[in-house]
């Protein structure tokens, strides 16, 4: 009575099961599985020595800890604006709500590039932003921010928004009707609701963040140590034909994605135990 | 009895409490409202708007020139190529991957779902790097692709590999959640009077899942067309041969023309515009 992998386990009359399930495995190991495992492939040509000297290096380690850091302020950021926007877009009514609600999918539909350069017009120092600062913001850390900002608005905004939709105001109305003021409401009954949503929300923000590159080169400044994130680093050494260099850059990058998608599927599977009654 | 006095007074609690404590005070409505506009404002509307002001500063003689010459035009023809190509064989595969996970059951399954969603978790220059690795000069199918004068990398195939691979997920994902709801009963019933599975898909499934596909399809085209580090890494910047508008704009901004590459950068703003417009026509669609 084993079944084994990929094989139908019930009869159904429905018809292409295996050209489907067949045409959809082809595909991706293809499209996919071959060319990710050419990563690992060609890691392991590099002696471990040779591996630890390139991702160790002051200038990698550099742009792992901004991209890193920025990535999270970022996600950050957008948890704290998001979850508000979400909930304005769905509790408030006021003139323009209609076009706010679809322009928050702009950054999904925008190309990174363009997104780049239209931060980098703004932020710039005689930019409309920019020179109403005293420092500079593009071509600073502060840049970065701005751009991984603006990338992942949307990821925390649209999980966060079906779940205040969703949402039944009765446990409300009984945790006002036993004498809850609105803020204490909140946070007792109405913010644990939402941790699931913003938890995932924060993550795809904060994946998305680390690997992008179109909407940061612009604005970036791109200094070694200083300003260079790691897939641009990964970029620089492919185009100096340095390929070890970039596969090993590319394969922390890489498991650390992997790793983060991880940890947070963890804490959300806590979280919804801890909060589920 | 008892039942009767519980429900009596959580009605007249409920009058008491009335609107007022379910909302927040006005002031804080008020604040929390401009937080939103103001951050909606910085964020997504003054870029927009630069983009298409300084698209039109030297003038409209500028902004026409500027899309309309040699190195432009053959970047515009080349997104919508790779789009045509890249484009339809995703959707295919969305299709078949979606089919097969929500009308069947088989081990596996969330293997293969994330399997789909694989890609948003690969940076768009890892997702380029993989592809050079395989056919590049000094990749594994290097030496083979040399003798037989097949280039991959720094040309078309290899933009088209690289499109597909980032949208990958696009209509997969649009698709199981509606297939998932939808159910196999309808199908299954189109089969048992006899129908033929090309004629149950195109009359009975089709017809449920036409909103989300497009969406999906719609969606994948505005990252296929706008898809700028994946295309970077394997397309070699051969300007009028293999670059797309997205390295176009790149090359234009570079070189200090800021003008030419706003005016090429409004034009995916319009791609960008039309497909948020697109999706809100298809939700309030689904909601009818």
């Amino acid at each position: 009575m084993t079944t084994t992998f990929f094989h139908k386990k019930r009869l159904t009359v429905l018809p292409g099961f295996k050209l489907s399930i067949g045409f959809t495995l082809l595909y991706l190991s293809i499209l996919i599985l071959l060319p990710l495992s050419m990563l690992f492939w060609n890691t392991m040509q590099l002696s471990w020595h040779d591996f630890i000297k390139i991702i160790s290096d002051s200038r990698v380690v550099a742009s792992y800890k901004l991209t890193f850091g920025t990535s999270f302020l970022a996600a950050i950021i957008n948890v704290f604006f998001g979850t508000i926007i979400a909930w304005v877009l769905v509790r408030y009514d006021f003139v323009g709500k209609k076009l706010m609600d679809g322009l928050v999918d702009l950054p999904f539909a925008l190309p990174t590039a363009v997104a780049g350069i239209a931060l980098t017009a703004l932020y710039a120092p005689n930019g409309w932003i920019g020179n109403l600062f005293p420092f500079k913001i593009a071509f600073t850390p502060i840049g970065i921010i701005i751009a991984l900002t603006f990338i992942g608005l949307p990821f925390v905004v649209r999980t966060v928004q079906p779940v205040l939709q969703n949402f039944s105001t009765e446990s409300e109305e009984a945790s006002a009707s036993l004498g809850a003021n609105r803020w204490k409401t909140f946070i007792k009954v109405i913010f644990p609701e939402l941790i699931p949503a913003i938890l995932t929300g924060f993550t795809l923000a904060f994946s998305r963040a680390l690997g992008e590159y179109g909407s940061v080169v612009f604005i970036a400044g791109n200094m070694p140590m200083k300003t260079e994130i790691t897939p641009l680093l990964i970029m620089t050494k492919l185009e100096q034909y340095d390929y070890p260099g970039a596969t090993a850059i590319a394969i922390v990058l890489l498991i650390s994605s992997f790793m983060i998608l991880l940890i947070m599927n963890i804490i959300q599977w806590l979280a919804n135990r801890k909060y589920s009654v | 009895m008892e039942k009767l006095t519980i429900e009596q007074t959580v009605v007249t609690s409920k009058q008491k409490i009335g609107n007022t404590t379910l909302k927040e005070p006005w002031l804080i409505r008020l604040i929390l409202t401009t937080i939103s506009l103001l951050f909606l404002l910085i964020f997504l509307v003054l870029p927009l708007v630069t983009i298409f002001i300084t698209a039109f500063k030297k003038g409209l003689d500028v902004y026409i020139a500027s899309i309309t010459e040699p190195d432009a035009l053959s970047a515009i023809k080349l997104t919508l190529l790779v789009a045509v190509i890249a484009v339809p064989i995703n959707t295919l595969f969305g299709i078949a991957a979606a089919w097969a996970i929500t009308k069947f059951n088989f081990r596996g399954k969330n293997l293969l779902t994330t399997l789909i969603d694989l890609p948003f978790a690969v940076s768009p220059v890892i997702a380029g790097l993989v592809f050079i690795l395989l056919f590049g000069a000094e990749g594994l199918f290097g030496d083979l692709l040399s003798n037989y004068n097949v280039q991959i990398i720094f040309s078309l195939p290899g933009i088209i590999l690289a499109s597909l691979f980032v949208t990958v997920p696009f209509v997969a994902r649009e698709l199981i959640p509606l297939m998932q709801t939808q159910g196999t009963q309808e199908e299954e019933a189109s089969i048992s009077l006899g129908a033929g599975a090309l004629t149950t898909f195109l009359k009975v499934t089709l017809p449920n899942i036409k909103w989300g596909l497009l969406y999906g399809v719609i969606l994948c085209n505005a990252r296929v067309m706008g898809e700028f580090g994946a295309v970077s890494v394997v397309s070699g910047h051969i300007r009028g041969l293999t670059n797309t508008m997205p390295l176009h704009i790149e090359v234009l901004y570079n070189e200090y023309q800021f003008s030419a590459a706003f005016a090429v950068a409004s034009l995916m703003s319009l791609l960008a515009l039309f497909t948020i417009i697109i999706k809100n026509i298809i939700e309030w669609r689904t909601k009818q």
